[in-house]
């Protein structure tokens, strides 16, 4: 493997891994304050069209960004009135907002399929650092949405962890009824959440449409919402650990093409013959074997998962 | 002309995919404008027989069509079913290869000509003599166009090698667009490809390299890449379907035809490719079209040095129809 192509696989594992992190730390904020929002495939593509639509009209991919992450938060707020305040089932309302979500993509950008914005995300180059040597182009010649990703994660790890918002958040997905007692409105908080969710998702879908795969066409999110989905179980719901496997996940993205343009000998298996088919599928296999070693390790324990997730909760129920 | 003829195409994609689907539509705009036929489409329509019943049963019954042209492989069992329960409807298949005697053909093109072209002319734009083909799923119809491609590229560049990376995708520009990217880090300077999406040649052009498309002229999208393309024609055979069907004298077929029949053909070629390589190109072009030649005229040989193909022999149709094995030269496994 040449010393290019290295690099090549870990730019990719980068911006793959940036995608999928952003919309599964919008996932994992929804998920810790109780609701689980099985609509982030839906929601990548209306910000993904979205995104794609205003950057044609403005020229901006900020422009597009913001109003990406607008859109986004729009329609999770769709799934918080549905399954927080009206206390529907979230797995229904979920996948109900993934097939409307998808369905009305197609329709808003039937007209704009195949068009090419001006501007896109450029790398950002930071002066002096890029130029270094292997880390330089994987990490410091990457698009302006890495970098406010990896502020985001923080912020997000911040906010839950350490603040008193985060507490309630926290809360709100471990016992509603505590949380309400504590004077906390769980329906503001878990609206909020889910939101804040569904613009994280927003975002990354125009990260895709902007930069990634520069244009609109219908099923191009392709999946990635779903690895968002397991990549939240596989981080133990941390946003630490989520930054971990997402960077995994996009390794195994990025894997994918280039095992197959090389010869690598490990152990004496040819690995380059692995099916591409196979290595596919896993971030799937990966998220399965956490499942099943998380609940061994917490056997005795609670376990990691927020202990209201999926669980509507009305006042008078209590 | 056939004022009354009312001929309905169900599309599996959107007519904007600058692709599959795109191409069927300008197929179906000429055949409405060189017969004077009414034509209908519906786009997006799943390769799931209920909601393909659905589409058609409306335009059989509400909208009086009088032949359906499908465009998608998965709608071959609900189009065999539906022209035995409307004998007197005319149902038209791309791609499949069922077919019955009175009501119900297929039809195809013989990609694999115009892809023998771009091959040649991506062989001659290749300083690296390696070029990055970006592959669909492990099947015939993909094998055969990338030993053809890679046979027209030997033949006016014996040192090139063709290395293939299997996405098993038919449209996620994603990694379609990744895997561009991948084979040029591994030292390609010409992307071929068989999807449906423009991303592989997006990445090309990022990275200074060249494209060969695929379905349609995408020169559009990534011109300093863009060095030609495989293209399908189908209007010429819908608008002889309609004609016939007009005039009563439809019988169903197996139709698979060549660059003679204009179904497929080679979109215009870049500036810079050099012109002995653009009048050779033209010269086997003519040899494809009077039938004097065809791609799979030996000697060929696989991977392993087998001689698949003996000297002076040219392949079947059945045998081109089930190829499971690359060509000498091709880099990748045919069987992943």
């Amino acid at each position: 493997m040449s010393e290019e192509a290295l690099i090549g696989l870990f730019v990719a594992t980068v911006q793959f891994g940036t995608l999928v992190f952003l919309a599964a730390l919008g996932e994992l904020i929804a998920e810790r304050a109780g609701v689980l929002n099985l609509g982030v495939e839906g929601m990548m593509a209306m910000g993904a069209v979205s995104g794609f639509m205003v950057g044609l009209e403005t020229g901006s991919p900020w422009a597009a960004f913001f109003a990406a992450a607008a859109v986004g938060a729009l329609v999770g707020g769709l799934h918080a009135l549905v399954s927080v305040v009206l206390g529907a089932d979230q797995v229904v309302s979920g996948l109900a907002l993934t097939i409307g979500g998808l369905g009305l993509a197609a329709y808003v950008g039937r007209n704009v399929v195949g068009e090419r914005p001006e501007t896109l995300f450029t790398d950002l180059g930071i002066a002096g650092l890029a130029d270094i040597p292997w880390i330089g182009e994987i990490f410091f010649d990457q698009p302006p949405v890495v970098y406010l990703t990896v502020l985001l994660g923080i912020a997000g790890w911040f906010v839950l962890a350490r603040t008193r918002l985060g507490l309630a958040i926290r809360a709100a997905g471990e016992s509603a009824p505590t949380t309400d007692t504590a004077g906390h409105s769980v329906m503001a908080l878990r609206s909020g959440a889910v939101m804040v969710g569904g613009a994280c998702a927003g975002a990354a879908g125009s990260f895709l449409s902007l930069y990634m795969a520069p244009g609109w066409v219908e099923g191009m999110v392709a999946g990635r919402g779903w690895i968002a989905v397991a990549l939240v179980i596989f981080g133990a719901w941390r946003p630490g650990r989520l930054a971990l496997g997402a960077l995994l996940f996009g390794f195994t993205l990025a894997l994918q093409p280039r095992l197959q343009s090389f010869d690598i000998e490990l152990l004496g298996v040819e690995v380059n013959r692995i099916s591409p088919a196979l290595l596919g599928i896993l971030p799937f296999v990966l998220t399965v074997v956490v499942l099943v070693i998380i609940s061994w390790r917490y056997r005795h324990r609670p376990s990691p998962a927020p202990a209201a997730l999926g669980l509507p909760y009305r006042r008078e129920e209590r | 002309m056939d004022d009354g003829v009312v001929a309905a195409f169900v599309f599996v994609g959107p007519v904007g995919d600058a692709g599959w689907t795109w191409a069927h539509d300008q197929g179906r705009r000429h055949a409405e404008d060189a017969t004077g036929a009414t034509t209908l489409f519906v786009e997006n329509v799943p390769e799931v027989a209920e909601d393909f019943r659905a589409v058609v049963v409306d335009f059989i019954e509400n909208e009086g069509a009088d032949v359906i042209f499908g465009t998608s492989f998965g709608y071959m069992d609900p189009m065999e079913e539906l022209a035995g329960e409307y004998p007197n409807v005319v149902f038209e298949h791309a791609s499949g290869f069922k077919m019955n005697d009175t009501n119900f053909g297929n039809f195809f093109g013989r990609m694999y000509q115009p892809r023998y072209l771009s091959g040649m002319a991506a062989g001659a734009m290749t300083e690296a003599d390696q070029i990055g083909y970006v592959a669909a799923f492990p099947i015939p119809e993909v094998l055969r166009g990338i030993n053809a491609f890679t046979l027209g590229a030997q033949r006016v560049n014996p040192d090139v090698e063709v290395h293939v990376t299997w996405t098993f995708t038919w449209f996620d520009p994603a990694i379609e667009g990744d895997s561009a990217a991948a084979l040029i880090e591994a030292g390609a300077d010409v992307i071929a490809m068989h999807q449906d999406s423009t991303a592989p040649g997006l990445a090309a052009q990022e990275a200074g390299a060249r494209w060969v498309s695929y379905n349609s002229d995408m020169s559009a999208f990534a011109p300093d890449a863009f060095i030609t393309a495989p293209v399908w024609n189908w209007g010429p055979y819908y608008a002889r379907i309609i004609e016939a069907v007009g005039a009563g004298t439809y019988s169903p077929g197996a139709y698979w035809g060549g660059m003679d029949d204009e179904i497929v053909a080679l979109a215009p070629l870049a500036a810079d490719v050099p012109a002995d390589v653009s009048a050779e190109i033209d010269e086997v072009a003519a040899q494809l079209i009077d039938g004097s030649w065809d791609v799979f005229t030996g000697e060929i040989r696989d991977q392993d040095g087998n001689v698949v193909v003996a000297d002076g022999e040219t392949m079947e149709d059945g045998a081109m129809l089930g190829m499971t094995f690359f060509v000498e030269g091709v880099v990748g496994s045919a069987t992943p």
